[in-house]
């Protein structure tokens, strides 16, 4: 809470930095802004900035260095013997300081060792919040004076501001790239620790999976237990079904959309299809689960066909529904972003329109196309919801729609639901399924992108 | 500006036109609306055989739209109404009788702006005869592709490219290809909307011999903002302004003694 207030505090100095900075940049300028070589403005971002972002670094700082500093500054506190302590004790022992500190324990039957510990560390915590506010605000008041004398008419705000807004976007984009990439080094490390005790090709290759029978201590990668090649199979047969519903009927749609509709039935037509795309998942998955499967076992009972009410059909059928969107949006820019130029020279010599668009408009807009069915491939492939609730848990090694699948998001989502030891076969197995669910999708998509930028470079 | 255009006859071994044979294609009062906006006005033209005839005028004077009406290309515009009557050899191109498919066959355009389909070549100009059903073989196809080719003058130049996309091929060579794709279904008439506005002089100046050539055999309505243009290849000019067909006549006749004081201004370059 303290730490949101000192934040403000800092925003509030920064935005006095700025109306100083502009007013003084005008009062140099006596009034004619062309003798400036910025505008007031940039002089005012200039001081702002300096106010800011020193202060802010040492805010960031003092986050991520706080519990080890103050770590330190504990151990001379900590109970007699504690030194001694195996590591285990230790943190236990910490633990309890913690939360006494924290005040979720109560005094009496706590050891007073203990509680004397706890007291320092509150004080530790309190007297380092002081300091880190009066570094801030000094740093930040400092930033303001010594910015401010800095200003002349010839000083070169504006490109300093520059500068600096560069570097806060690199900042920004570094932060979503090293979170990508500590999500792939953790599924690596993992996958790594999984593939340590089940064999690469077990996995692989393996024709059964059953990671329940791995629990006991003494069956560790007992051979067969993780053989993937049900659930990729799985997420194959229903990845399948749902391209079977969505490519024809987006392309379809897309082929009306850009083609034949007017201009009111498109603005009508496309937001509504989009919609689709909109709906959340997991109702899907109860449309699928609870109509879809039922209705489809029924129907099969009638012409007497054994299906099952959880099946890969009625998942695959649902999910189909739900990407029509991602190829019906993206196949209809494509085809719009065809030149009316082509049209009007297949029209000149005499085509119809629907020869124009099997002949003209269609082959020019392919690799867009294929580009928005793969974005689909991708997006039916890491889908969860739809098949958690109506493709089933069994894993069928099948190629019979009709039976219940299970898929690798399935797989993650039993495998980690519920309490999980985070280091037995069992959960790490989920670390492995979701390395190869991300190879994927990733390489989908790469593919996707660039065969849709290859097609954007053609006509621009 | 004000210098008259340096007038020269080239002479050509096309046969003269014959006046008093019946035009090939024939405009009587032709108005033409974009929704409510009339953006033609009471347009009477005759375009004859072995015979340029060249439009000229300001831009947005309704050149293009004139030249649209011819093929029916309008129909293409969701509001745009042509009425008034158009012929070819005699028959109105409105009558229901008649397949617009077939008049565009009969009817070719080439557009402002070099259009080949993202195809190969030899596709682009197969095109047409494809559609139409022209061949019954691929050796006939390969004929009509080759004769097309040469007729545009490109074959030399593509003949051992028939396979690249026709893309890839120069501006100028791009635009032949599209000459070569619109005869390759063998019309009568060639229509041309500024053909040469997106070609540098040396690619321009190839165009314009192909369609001294190509008046041999065809009919050709050429569109042209560049009046040297209009002097150099056609044989009759028709002066369009402001919706109107101002003046019209031989060549010669408009850029040396126009009748009418704004075709004057304009030859002269006094305006547009
Ligand atoms: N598709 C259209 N919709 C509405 N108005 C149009 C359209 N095409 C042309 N016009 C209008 O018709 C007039 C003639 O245009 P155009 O025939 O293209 O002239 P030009 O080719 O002589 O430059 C212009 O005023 C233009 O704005
Ligand atoms: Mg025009």
């Amino acid at each position: 809470m303290s730490h949101v207030a000192l934040a403000a505090i800092l925003l509030l100095l920064a935005a006095l930095g700025y109306t100083m900075g502009r007013r003084r940049a005008t009062a140099l300028s006596g009034g004619q802004a062309r003798r400036l070589h910025s505008l007031p403005s940039y002089h005012g971002l200039y001081v702002a900035l300096w106010c800011a972002l020193p202060a802010a670094a040492v805010l960031a700082v003092w986050l991520v260095a706080e519990p080890q500093i103050i770590a330190v500054l504990l151990m001379p506190s900590l109970p007699p013997g504690s030194a001694g302590l195996t590591d285990g004790a230790f943190q236990l022992l910490l633990g309890d300081i913690e939360s006494f500190a924290a005040g979720r324990a109560p005094e009496a039957g706590t050891d007073p060792a203990v509680i004397a510990a706890a007291r320092r560390l509150s004080e530790l915590r309190q007297s380092g919040f002081i300091l880190l506010a009066l570094a801030a605000i000094a740093l930040g008041a400092g930033g303001i004076g010594w910015s401010r004398s800095r200003i002349r008419p010839g000083l070169r705000a504006r490109n300093a501001v520059e500068r600096a807004t560069i570097v806060i976007m690199i900042a920004a984009s570094t932060v979503a790239i090293l979170t990508t990439v500590g999500i792939v080094m953790s599924l690596l490390f993992e996958s790594a620790r999984f593939f340590a005790q089940v064999p690469f090709s077990d996995f692989l290759f393996g024709l059964q999976w059953s990671p329940q029978t791995a629990l006991r201590e003494d069956q560790v990668g007992s051979s067969g237990a993780f053989g993937a090649v049900p659930i990729f199979a799985g997420t194959f047969i229903i990845t399948l079904i749902a391209m079977a519903v969505a490519v024809p009927i987006g392309l379809m749609a897309a082929v009306y959309m850009s083609e034949y509709a007017g201009k009111r039935a498109r603005a009508i037509a496309k937001p509504a299809l989009e919609m689709l795309a909109g709906i959340p998942t997991v109702v899907y998955g109860f449309i699928a689960a609870i109509m879809v499967g039922p209705a489809l076992r029924d129907a099969g009972e009638w012409v007497g066909l054994d299906v099952a009410s959880e099946s890969a059909l009625a998942a695959g059928l649902v999910m189909g529904v739900m990407i029509i969107p991602f190829v019906s949006s993206l196949s209809d820019d494509v085809m719009n972003a065809v030149p009316q130029t082509l049209r009007d020279g297949s029209y000149a010599i005499g085509a119809t329109k629907s020869e124009t668009i099997v002949r003209v408009v269609f082959p020019a807009a392919l690799p867009g196309i294929i580009g928005a069915v793969l974005l689909a491939v991708s997006r039916a492939v890491g889908e969860t919801m739809i098949v958690v609730m109506a493709a089933g848990l069994a894993a069928n090694l099948t190629a019979n729609p009709l039976q219940a699948v299970t898929t690798v998001t399935v797989q993650i989502v039993t495998l980690l639901v519920g309490d999980q030891e985070f280091d037995s076969p069992k959960t790490l197995a989920a670390f492995a399924l979701g390395l190869v669910l991300f190879a994927v999708t990733l390489a989908t998509n790469v593919i996707a992108l660039r065969v849709v930028r290859r097609y954007r470079e053609q006509y621009e | 500006m004000n210098q008259p255009i340096a007038f020269t006859l080239k002479p050509t071994s096309a046969p003269a036109v014959a006046v008093d044979s019946p035009p090939k294609m024939s405009a009587r009062g032709v108005d033409v609306f974009y929704g409510e906006k009339q953006a033609l006005f009471d347009v009477d033209i005759d375009i004859h055989r072995n015979r340029v005839t060249a439009l000229i005028g300001p831009s947005g004077c309704g050149k293009s739209t004139f030249i649209r009406c011819l093929n029916r290309m309008n129909d293409v515009i969701a509001d745009a109404r042509v009425r008034g009557s158009i012929t070819l050899d005699g028959q109105d191109i409105h009558d229901p009788g008649l397949d617009v498919v077939s008049l565009r066959a009969r009817v070719g355009m080439v557009f402002q702006k070099p259009n080949p389909f993202p195809k190969s070549v030899y596709e682009n100009v197969a095109y047409g005869p494809r559609i139409h059903g022209l061949a019954a073989s691929r050796g006939e196809l390969d004929d009509i592709v080759r004769a097309s080719l040469e007729r545009a003058g490109l074959w030399g130049e593509v003949a051992e490219r028939l396979n690249e996309p026709g893309t890839s091929l120069s501006g100028g060579q791009q635009q032949r290809l599209c000459i070569a794709r619109a005869i390759a279904v063998d019309p009568e008439v060639i229509l041309m909307d500024e053909p040469c506005s997106a070609l540098d002089p040396i690619a321009t100046a190839r165009i314009e011999e192909l369609i001294d050539e190509l008046r041999l055999n065809f009919a050709i309505v050429i569109v042209t903002h560049s009046m040297q243009q209009a002097a150099r290849v056609s044989q009759h000019t028709a002066f369009f302004h402001l919706g109107k067909l101002v003046e019209q006549g031989p060549t010669e006749q408009i850029f040396t003694s126009p009748r009418d004081e704004r075709t004057q201004g304009y030859v002269t370059g006094r305006f547009g």
